[in-house]
């Protein structure tokens, strides 16, 4: 190679090099094309729906006069769905989680469950739906209700809220655990005073992740039965007679806001696209605002617990 | 006559018998080396000779700077942010200034290849590993690559050992032949200048063996800077070394006289083991 | 002696006499043993809900093959389930999820694939720092949004270069099916090349190579098994979306390999029968366990893949 060309090395190196840039100039694209489809649907919601944002279209309900229709029980429908989701996966997911750190052994239960969880993750969220339907709705006779509902989805982002739990807890060096059995904590006390608090923003950020994922959920409560075409509010938790709480609302029929927008996104007349842009604004909107809050939890949480 | 070399004053060693016979030739020279890490000053005003088809061996306890410098020669720390040179490194003979920010540093790891402290064999066959090197260069033509792939691979004292097997995965040889494919590979493009970087470290000491022997069978064709924390793996190799501490070159002597007649102090206590 | 430690100021279990220690340490002992329990039943909850997944598919699948024979469901070329001569081939609704899966991948794969290389090898810092996160807010956007897209705003787009092409068609939602599932195709092929060693890399680079010849000769083979099973997710969450073909491609069952044509795919199909109005405990009703079973034993072949190429990943680091 000493005797090689060094003007011939150079027009092969300056070739290759060429390939870099070509490549580079790709990666970009394809880089783009994901911009690109994001800000063609949001600009053709916006366009579309921005018309139709009015205080009316939360206040209203869905009307055969798309002009006068709103999302009135869809956002109240998934807020109360939310609470339900919430109020299951949350305590189980977080149990299971600390479960799986801090007590299991290594057995072939604990083997099992994990194998569970994975496959869980990856099971399609409609058949979800066909356990709902056949074990809620009718073994349990829960009834197509926010009930049922909520405990799909609860199911569904089970596995987001237990890996999110297991990666924080994962985090806490073992030193800390040492110092709290040091000083004669029993092991609740160890992760009721330390592991659940110190793992608290991680576990935060999975939940809305995850919850972030199931607002945005149609397959599974279409399945369950959720009408889509409702016009009504469950009825309210509280009431003026004693005691004061009803629970009526959780078995009552109900609509959420994804179902609401694959209603007027059936339908040909242009008024009701326009009204399915603008619920879909609103929802994506929901979904972006949770997805970023989390994605800036977890970049705060990185850069504040120095152990 | 030996020129001393002391502080940051440093003048160029002269053998005056080898030179005036005409057998010591200058492959790279190093004018006021600097070298920083962000703010970070790894090596200080370095100026030293590395001297064509011989052995040149950096020594010196960890932390010092040797690998840095090593790197500097084959461009490694481009690839990093935040890194700078000062000074030059000339490459003869056609006086090339390594460092220079015109020199396309793929340009000088074409002739200049390196071995690594860890083997690292690429996921690929025995053969295509020894022949990246060629490919790279766009020498594609299948004849000229087995003979290639073959005189490296003897060179490298393993041709024997994987002759019928050229087509299996480099990972199924053992850390020893990993590293000599290595070298074979770093051999297959027929360098001006090969660095090698703690080369034996990682491997056990028969192997360590048998990558010595080949380092004193390569040095008559081609011209070796050698980073090694074993000094007596310096000692037994190495024709010419270079002590160094925290990022300076304290001493710079043929072997012999570095380990049997250190002039500087700090040399001293470095051989002797009163610190490492 | 000192009376500082009298009997009150100890802690309840360390005061009294050993009787009384012993039965306070036993109750703590209960207590910690009672919330270990609690906190076992919670984490099987996931065994109870895969059973409870299988228990519900097979139950009702039962009784379906019981007036279906296996060979009719597997070979019929219809899938009429409500006509008063009922066929219920699935091969109708497989070759819709298996056209929309098709045109998914081939958009996810390479740009996933190209756009994880990039990431991991060219892009500069800043970048990465962008990307990263907006990929991950692109993965997160309800899959009824990207249905009404498809809907809306593709199928116009694909009409003017395709003159014939029906409102409800596999492509439009098939492509932007890709769209969705890139995030996740790139996110763990990044993550499969960052765990290749600098090590590797340098040993390219010494020998004179380029970024690109280093991607395409040594980073991508090291980290092979890690981008398989990248795709091998992207497989399955294709094969198991539902309401962007629901909504995008129609809900007709059509058997077609021509993805210019509406046609039903699994889960579609499972949506169009929850929509309408089916008596529990009718052959109607039973169908859509039949479909779901199938759609299931799908998945978790390619999940099982998965999870096999992962394990081949982690061990070679």
């Amino acid at each position: 190679m000493q005797n090689r060309d060094l003007g011939q090395i150079r027009r092969i190196i300056a070739r290759h090099k060429r390939w870099d840039t070509v490549f580079m100039v790709i990666g970009m694209l394809a880089l783009l094309v994901g911009v690109l489809s994001f800000t063609a649907l949001f600009a053709d919601m916006v366009i579309k729906g921005a018309p139709r944002l009015s205080a009316d279209f939360f206040v209203n309900f869905p009307s055969r006069r798309a002009g006068e229709a709103g999302i009135l029980s869809a956002w109240v429908g998934s807020t109360l769905v939310m609470l339900v989701t919430a109020l299951f996966a949350v305590p189980l997911g977080v149990a299971s989680g600390v479960y799986l750190e801090e007590y299991a052994r290594k057995n072939w239960v604990t083997d099992i469950i994990e194998i569970n969880i994975t496959n869980l993750a990856g099971v399609p969220s409609i058949v979800y739906g066909l356990l709902a339907l056949g074990l809620f709705v009718y073994q349990f006779g829960l009834g197509q209700s926010i009930l049922s509902a909520g405990l799909t989805l609860a199911l569904l982002i089970l596995p987001v809220v237990i890996v999110a739990t297991r990666e924080s807890i994962r985090a806490i060096p073992q030193h800390i655990r040492e110092g709290s059995y040091a000083l004669g904590a029993t092991q609740w006390q160890t992760v009721k005073d330390h592991i659940l608090p110190y793992s608290a923003g991680g576990i935060l950020t999975g939940v809305i992740i995850g919850m972030a994922r199931a607002i945005g959920e149609t397959a599974p409560i279409i399945t369950i039965g959720a009408l889509t075409f409702i016009a009504f509010l469950p009825p309210s938790p509280l009431q003026s007679t004693p005691p004061f709480i009803s629970f009526e609302w959780v078995m009552a029929p109900f609509t959420v806001m994804p179902i609401q927008i694959f209603n007027w996104t059936s339908r040909p007349e242009a008024a009701f696209q326009n009204n399915a842009a603008a619920a879909g604004f609103v929802l994506v909107l929901m979904t972006l605002v949770m997805n970023g809050l989390a994605i800036y939890l977890r970049y705060r949480l990185r850069k504040n617990i120095k152990w | 006559m030996v020129t001393n070399m002391a502080g940051p004053d440093i003048k160029t060693i002269i053998d005056a018998d080898e030179r005036a016979r005409g057998t010591l030739v200058t492959k790279a020279e190093v004018k006021d080396l600097n070298f920083f890490y962000g703010d970070f000053q790894a090596l200080k005003n370095l100026s030293m000779v590395v001297n064509e088809n011989k052995v040149t061996a950096l020594i010196g306890p960890s932390g010092c700077g040797k690998s840095t410098f090593l790197r500097c020669f084959n461009r490694m720390h481009d690839l990093y942010p935040g890194n700078r040179y000062e000074g030059a490194i000339e490459f003869h003979p056609d006086n090339t200034n390594l460092l220079g920010r015109d020199v396309d540093p793929i340009e000088v790891r074409m002739r200049i290849s390196m071995v690594f402290q860890k083997p690292n064999p690429f996921p690929k066959s025995i053969f295509e590993n020894v022949a990246y090197g060629l490919r790279v260069r766009g020498e594609n033509g299948k004849r000229m690559l087995e003979e290639k792939v073959e005189q490296a691979l003897r060179r490298a004292a393993l041709w024997a050992e994987v002759k019928d097997r050229l087509h299996e995965l480099a990972f199924n040889l053992s850390g020893g032949q990993q590293q000599r494919l290595c070298i074979a590979r770093a051999l297959a493009t027929d360098p001006e200048m090969l660095l090698f970087d703690e080369p034996t470290s990682a491997l056990d000491p028969i192997a360590t063996g048998s990558i010595e022997e080949l380092i004193s069978e390569l040095k008559d064709k081609v011209t070796i800077l050698i980073v090694t924390h074993n000094m007596q793996q310096a000692a037994r190799v190495s024709d010419f070394t270079a002590y160094m501490y925290l990022g300076e070159l304290i001493e710079f002597d043929i072997t012999d006289n570095i380990f049997i007649k250190p002039k500087m102090k700090q040399t001293e206590d470095y051989i002797t083991g009163r610190f490492g | 002696m000192s009376s500082a430690l009298t009997s009150a100021s100890l802690p309840e279990a360390m005061s009294g006499s050993p009787s009384a220690r012993l039965a306070a340490r036993r109750t703590r002992h209960l207590r910690e043993r009672a919330i270990e329990g609690v906190l076992l039943l919670a984490a099987l909850v996931s065994v109870f809900t895969t059973l409870a997944i299988v228990y519900i598919l097979v139950k009702e699948s039962v009784v379906f093959f019981q007036k279906v024979p296996l060979i009719d469901f597997l070979t019929d070329t219809q899938w009429t389930p409500l006509f008063d001569d009922a066929h219920f081939g699935i091969m109708v609704l497989l070759s819709g999820t298996l056209v929309s899966s098709g045109v998914a991948l081939a958009v996810a794969i390479p740009l996933g694939t190209i756009i994880a290389i990039y990431l991991s090898e060219f892009a500069p810092f800043k970048v990465r720092e962008i990307a990263k996160p907006f990929l991950e807010l692109l993965g997160g956007i309800p899959t009824i949004v990207y249905g009404y897209f498809a809907l809306m705003f593709v199928t116009p787009i694909l009409q003017w270069f395709f003159p014939g092409l029906p409102g409800f068609n596999l492509l439009s939602a098939g492509l932007v099916m890709g769209i969705m599932i890139v995030p996740y195709v790139s996110s763990i092929s990044e993550d499969a090349m960052r765990a290749v060693p600098m090590n590797l890399r340098e040993g390219s680079y010494a020998m004179g190579a380029t970024r690109y010849q280093t991607a395409v000769h040594v980073v991508v083979p090291s980290a092979f098994s890690g981008i398989a099973s990248a795709y091998i997710l992207g497989v399955s969450r294709a094969v198991g979306e539902t309401m962007i073909l629901a909504v995008a491609a129609g809900m007709q069952p059509n058997l077609t390999w021509n993805p210019a044509e509406p046609a039903a795919t699994i889960t579609a199909y499972i949506v169009q029968v929850a929509l309408g109005d089916l008596p529990h405990g009718s052959i109607g009703y039973q169908t859509i366990f039949a479909a779901g079973l199938m759609l299931m034993l799908i998945t978790l072949a390619f999940n099982i893949l998965g999870h096999v190429l992962r394990r081949r990943y982690r061990e070679a680091y």
